[in-house]
């Protein structure tokens, strides 16, 4: 397990202070946050690459804090892959290897291992620069993993690639932390991500740790304002999808079915931005396959829109112009039906 | 030359790609006429006859070596230098930055004048170089100092930008695989900074060759290429110092386009 007690970095212009996490082995860890909140120094600090103002990291017992680099035995994968563009993909993979002087039948078995792994077999010979988005990280992950590190960390790993891909490198993530065993540290700016990859989630922002938990108890119990905004007026619920009556998947949320448009089957989460959703007082004849009754329990005014949370149950966030509030005269207590397509529930 | 214009018409008739393409056709041939009509003005057997003359091809030799020298030494002292102003900010970094430079920007005979104070026989280092039996005045050491001088700036400057072009992120990798700092540094930066590195010690064992000024104050004797085309041309005159730079003009450019032509090929692989 790796502990970081009371960390505080300069970032050059603000600090990131009294940061503790405590990772268990095998766990994998989000960290959630806005762009600038100073996750990627966060995570050099932790890998030994950005020098800290103070705290204390241990690593399964022993204190790493003024360890080199090189010997802490920490991993590491950059947001846009930063391989070695003078290397090929196997001289990439098997840098570590080579740096260690292990014998040239043992770096052939960790390398037959990592490619079969990771299905990169194919563009051993390749250069970096020749290869797309989902096959460079995969590369980064396999050259992260060829030293058995203790820890991996994971600095967006998912976010320069397109969404297709995203999917493919999440699922391939799970897969080689569930296969491993690996405890891996995660930082994301996404909360999906957080919620679909995370056994625990800490919320970073204003330069500090604001919550950490498990994504349901981040997701329903936020302690701040900060983590109220970054977590709600977002619709996320975890179900079992199945095959629908028709076409269309289903998932279960508690009493409702929504129909959602995957081919993902089993315990995921769905979610659903408020704008996708349509409000109106009378069921709407239209070809989106949703559409469900709820009562209005609570109106939250931005100004020009309000944000309203319509329990069916589960709860929904629905977001509407005040002129469409105002000329449907809606309120709190009135029975509303929400419409929405399958195609804009996202599952993951 | 002529058919130029035609040429940039093809590619785009704007006026402005018209002027553009005049004024510079103006300082090709500004640059280019002189070399050629040196080169190309001497008849094949003069020139020949030159090369026979064992003073030329000492001195053209002397220059070569010496340039040489200085480079091996730049590249020593210059290419760590270069790292630091590349991947560390400190104070004083930028005034650091702006005297590297400033042998670029001095008259050369002047910074012959200032080498001397430092390396002369009666001045702290060349009393200190003198008890190992070296001396800074007339000699091949001293050549060597002069090109040094004022052609590292060449050198640091660009493996400096070869450092700065390489993302620090891929030594920060390379040291969580297991890389010390040296070994991020042979197998990462440098290799990957490796063409600007090169073509800063071309540019700087160029500048040595070509170097008048400062050799001249510090070591007259023996003499380099530069300095025997000088003294042919007060003593002789002209016929007889421009078989001697044509000679030199034709081996630079000889030995600089092919190193070019390796470097951009071996980087390329």
């Amino acid at each position: 397990m790796i502990e970081v007690k009371d960390l505080s970095v300069d970032l050059g212009g603000f600090l990131l202070r009294d940061i503790t996490l405590d990772v268990k082995d095998g766990e994998y860890y989000m960290i959630l946050g806005p762009t600038g909140a100073g996750k990627t120094v966060l995570l050099e600090s932790i890998a030994g690459l950005y020098p800290i103002r103070g705290g204390q990291i241990w690593l399964n017992g022993r204190e790493i804090t003024n360890l080199e680099p090189e010997k802490r035995g920490i991993g590491m994968v950059y947001q846009d892959y930063v391989l070695f563009p003078h290397l090929s993909v196997k001289e990439n993979v098997v840098f570590g290897l080579r740096l260690r002087r292990l014998p040239r039948h043992e770096i052939e078995a960790t390398l037959d291992w990592l490619t079969e792994l990771l299905g990169i077999s194919h563009l051993l010979e390749r250069k970096p620069d020749t290869l797309s988005g989902g096959e460079s990280q995969k590369v980064a992950l396999a050259r992260a993993l060829s030293v058995k590190p203790e820890v991996l960390l994971l600095d967006e790993p998912l976010s320069a690639l397109d969404p297709e891909t995203r999917e493919d490198i999440q699922h391939e993530l799970r897969r080689v932390h569930e296969r491993l065993g690996l405890t891996v540290i995660h930082v994301t700016h996404d909360f999906e991500e957080a919620v679909a990859l995370g056994d625990r989630i800490a919320v970073i922002g204003e330069g500090r740790i604001m919550q950490v938990g498990t994504s349901e108890q981040v997701f329903r119990q936020p302690n701040s304002e900060f983590v109220a905004r970054f977590a709600m007026s977002r619709n996320i619920f975890s179900g079992e999808v199945r095959d629908g009556d028709d076409e269309c998947a289903v998932i279960e949320v508690g009493e409702v079915g929504i129909a959602v448009a995957t081919e993902l089957r089993g315990r995921y989460h769905a979610s659903i931005r408020p704008e996708d959703i349509l409000i109106s007082p009378e069921p709407l004849k239209s070809s989106a396959r949703n559409s469900l009754r709820g009562t209005i329990s609570r109106v939250d005014d931005r100004g020009s829109t309000l944000l309203l949370t319509v329990s069916v149950p589960p709860e929904f966030i629905c977001l509407v112009t005040r002129r469409s509030f105002e000329e449907m005269e809606l309120s709190e207590g009135k029975e509303v039906y929400l419409t929405f397509k399958a195609s804009a529930v996202h599952v993951f | 030359m002529s058919d130029g214009v035609p040429l940039l018409r093809r590619i785009s008739s704007s006026r402005m790609t018209i002027t553009f393409g005049l004024l510079a056709l103006v300082i090709m041939l500004f640059v280019f006429v002189p070399l050629l009509k040196t080169v190309f003005g001497s008849s094949p057997s003069v020139l020949f006859e030159t090369l026979l003359d064992a003073k030329v091809r000492s001195a053209i030799w002397l220059s070569l070596y010496t340039a040489l020298l200085a480079t091996v030494v730049g590249a020593l002292f210059g290419v760590p230098l270069a790292y630091i102003l590349a991947r560390f900010d400190f104070p004083g970094r930028r005034v650091v930055e702006g005297l590297i430079d400033v042998p670029i920007v001095i008259p050369h005979t002047a910074a012959g004048i200032a080498l001397l104070f430092v390396f002369g026989r009666n001045f702290f280092a060349g009393r200190a170089f003198n008890l190992l039996g070296i001396s800074f005045v007339d000699s091949v050491a001293g050549i060597v100092i002069a090109m040094l001088f004022v052609s590292i700036p060449f050198l640091i400057d660009s493996a400096k930008e070869g450092f700065r072009s390489v993302d620090v992120r891929l030594e920060k990798v390379s040291r969580t695989l297991g890389a010390s700092p040296w070994q991020s540094f042979f197998r990462i930066s440098l290799p990957l900074a490796w063409r600007s590195i090169l073509t800063g010690n071309i540019m700087m064992w160029a500048r040595g060759i070509s170097e008048f000024g400062a050799v001249m104050i510090l070591a007259y004797h023996p003499m380099v290429a530069s300095i025997l085309v000088a003294e042919r041309f007060e003593t002789y005159g002209l016929d007889y110092a421009r078989p001697v730079a044509a000679l030199l003009i034709v081996v630079c450019l000889a030995i600089f386009i092919g190193l070019r032509t390796f470097a951009y090929r071996g980087g390329k692989a």
